[in-house]
């Protein structure tokens, strides 16, 4: 067994000069890091944290943009042995107050000893700090000193053992914030292996990545996976690909790019938002896997993808399934590359009332359902029923995974990990089945909605609707939808509100609107502001989300 | 440009916001207000390409180029020209 800085260390004393990691900017030339400049880069932090005091074990929160510094001052994080963690940046549309808040949520529950930002920020960083907070130092990216040596020896990191803690990933969601998964060195290297052979992974790999560094997939699939495996990264900010999506394929391209990672949504906004003219050139033969993962996967958007890039040599056997999560590292199934992932058309009946997948009986009607692979060689997978007894092959239930590479736990939150580990066995809170040992994701237990990768609590986003002033307390739902063309859902949130004239009633649909969208991660689709009595409640009181969520659709439908 | 700033509010309310009766204001932040989401702002650049054969460019999408219809009208009007 190894740990981050051994494997870093072995690799450099290998091949120093290859290019590790090359950064792509919108407005800039490409950035190329051979693993000694990456390294170098990286000890400068190591010894900004070691002059800061700050302890091997300790938690240091990044909080920084795409770019060489967010790169130096997480590998110099593991260089020097602390845990670093990487923190979303602050957008344009939210609220600085809202950041804020989560801001000190986060330091209150993870309790780190630093934070890396850039000065320009550090004003808005120290305004998250309280008197007697964990934090003792906020590094400034601008007061980094280069190293011109990289001496192995004088770094701490190389003490640490493989079961110790190497990093955190926070989950992203208000709620999930002060969720930090802590994963150890041998966690993660189990999970490099399993999922390496499941790739047949090697250095000759491209991974071609514009996935945050803040979510598992980006960390792990788009940053960790290929540094640490001898593999060439090519990475660009996830804002400049939602603007340019096409760079994607130029990049894949100009850098013969192997592997990619893609949630769902991302092959229909590939298919439908590419211009032809910025595919001119683009040759895609390349790409051996190009995998989806990270939100419900749909045959439709693979078929939808493919149409659109077969003609610049994407090869449909490229487009693969896994479904992955955090808390095993990364992944946890893996559809068998060089063939396509396996579709299972089931009946929608069945599916729905009997909770039971099997093939339609003639002329009903059906659901195609995307195997997201086989579990990886490391982790088992059982489904369980409500009383957590296991269910037969095909029967709907909850997903369990054991493995050897699962979270150390929910770091400080003993309660959490308690609660989702259960005799060994991480209850994952997704529904699905297995068939002939491929497993297939059908939804979430609780009604979390998942749009464009990102996970957003229902609750949450009821709470900050009933901020607005008009608006009932516990007078509103909030849910998913899902949009075919777009392949994620769209976000509804339903109000009751006093006034009945749609004038005054639309006015404080738009204070909804704002107010949401500035305080939480997602942009809202559907916004209504309803009389009172629109929202159907059980008998118990609470607000039924799927019932309302068909009242809602079927509203919709009228007013076609 | 009057009728640009009403082609444009009538397709953001109505394929954006799915509120075809929602008034945008002309002078009304829809960027930085996060009105538009950064996914929503690809379908404007390719609805004004297609309307009014006026390219915005991908390091055009933010709100220090256009925040407000009639910023975004000005942009479309002027390369019209």
């Amino acid at each position: 067994m190894t740990t981050f800085p051994e494997r870093l260390k072995s690799l450099h004393a290998r091949t120093p000069d290859r290019v590790a990691l090359t950064l792509q900017f919108s407005s800039a030339d490409d950035l190329s890091l051979t693993l000694d400049q990456l390294l170098h880069g990286a000890a400068s932090y190591s010894r900004s944290y070691a002059r800061a005091e700050i302890q091997p074990g300790e938690v240091v929160i990044l909080i920084l943009q795409h770019g060489e510094d967010l790169v130096y001052a997480f590998w110099g994080a593991i260089l020097h042995g602390t845990i670093p963690s990487i923190m979303p940046f602050l957008t344009e549309k939210l609220s600085p107050e809202r950041y804020r808040a989560d801001l000190a949520a986060l330091i209150s529950v993870t309790r780190p000893s630093a934070i890396v930002t850039y000065q320009e920020f550090e004003a808005e960083v120290r305004s998250a700090l309280k008197e007697g907070d964990s934090v003792r130092e906020v590094i400034v990216t601008e007061k980094v000193e280069k190293q011109s040596k990289l001496d192995f020896n004088s770094l701490t990191g190389f003490q640490r053992k493989p079961g110790d803690i190497v990093l955190l990933q926070h989950s992203s969601g208000t709620t999930g914030l002060q969720k930090g998964v802590a994963l150890s060195h041998q966690a993660v290297f189990n999970q490099l292996n399993a999922y390496g052979k499941s790739l047949a992974l090697n250095e000759k790999d491209v991974v071609v990545s514009w996935l945050p560094l803040y979510h598992d997939m980006g960390l792990i699939a788009g940053f960790i996976l290929p540094i640490l495996s001898g593999a060439h990264l090519a990475l660009m900010s996830p804002f400049d690909w939602v603007r340019a999506p096409y760079k994607l394929m130029q990049s894949v391209t100009k850098y013969h790019g192997t592997l990619s990672w893609l949630p769902n949504f991302a092959y229909n906004f590939c298919a439908q938002k590419i211009r032809d003219r910025h595919l001119e050139g683009v040759d895609l033969s390349s790409w051996r896997a190009v995998i989806n993962c990270s939100e419900p996967v749909r045959w439709e958007s693979h078929n939808a993808f493919s149409e659109k890039f077969k003609s610049y040599g994407l090869r449909r056997e490229a487009l693969q399934t896994s479904y992955a999560m955090a808390e095993n590292v990364f992944g946890v199934t893996q559809s068998q590359l060089g063939g396509e992932p396996v579709v299972f058309e089931v009946d929608r009946g069945a599916f729905m009332s009997e909770r039971v997948a099997r093939a339609p009986t003639d002329g009903h009607p059906s659901i195609k359902m995307m195997s997201s692979g086989r579990p990886l060689e490391n982790v088992q997978v059982k489904i369980l029923d409500e009383s957590r007894n296991e269910v037969a092959d095909r029967a709907i239930g909850e997903i369990a995974l054991q493995s050897d590479c699962m979270l150390t736990g929910y770091f400080h939150r003993d309660d959490l990990t308690e609660k989702a580990i259960v005799d060994g066995w991480y209850l994952t809170g997704d529904y699905g089945f297995i068939s002939d040992g491929e497993v297939y994701v059908s939804g979430r237990k609780k009604d979390m909605i998942i749009v464009g990768g990102k996970n957003v609590y229902p609750q949450d986003l009821e709470t900050l609707t009933s901020e607005v002033p008009g608006v009932h307390a516990g007078r509103s739902v909030a849910f998913g939808m899902y949009n075919e063309e777009e392949g994620t859902e769209d976000v509804v949130v339903i109000a009751e509100v006093d006034p009945e004239d749609p004038a005054e009633q639309q006015k404080i649909a738009d204070a909804i609107r704002a107010h949401v969208t500035k305080n939480s991660a997602v942009a809202l689709r559907y916004v209504r502001a309803v009389d009172s009595k629109w929202i159907l409640k059980t008998s118990s009181g609470k607000t039924a989300r799927s019932a309302n969520k068909e009242k809602f659709l079927a509203e919709l439908e009228t007013q076609k | 440009m009057e009728d640009i700033v009403s082609t444009l509010q009538k397709q953001i309310a109505a394929q954006i916001l799915k509120q075809p009766n929602r008034i945008i204001r002309e002078d009304e932040p829809l960027i930085s207000s996060g009105l538009i989401d950064s996914f929503s702002l690809m379908d404007v650049a390719l609805f004004v390409e297609d309307n009014f054969g006026v390219r915005i460019e991908d390091t055009e999408l933010n709100a220090d180029t256009f925040d407000t219809l009639t910023q975004l009208a000005a942009l479309i009007d002027s390369r019209k020209k």
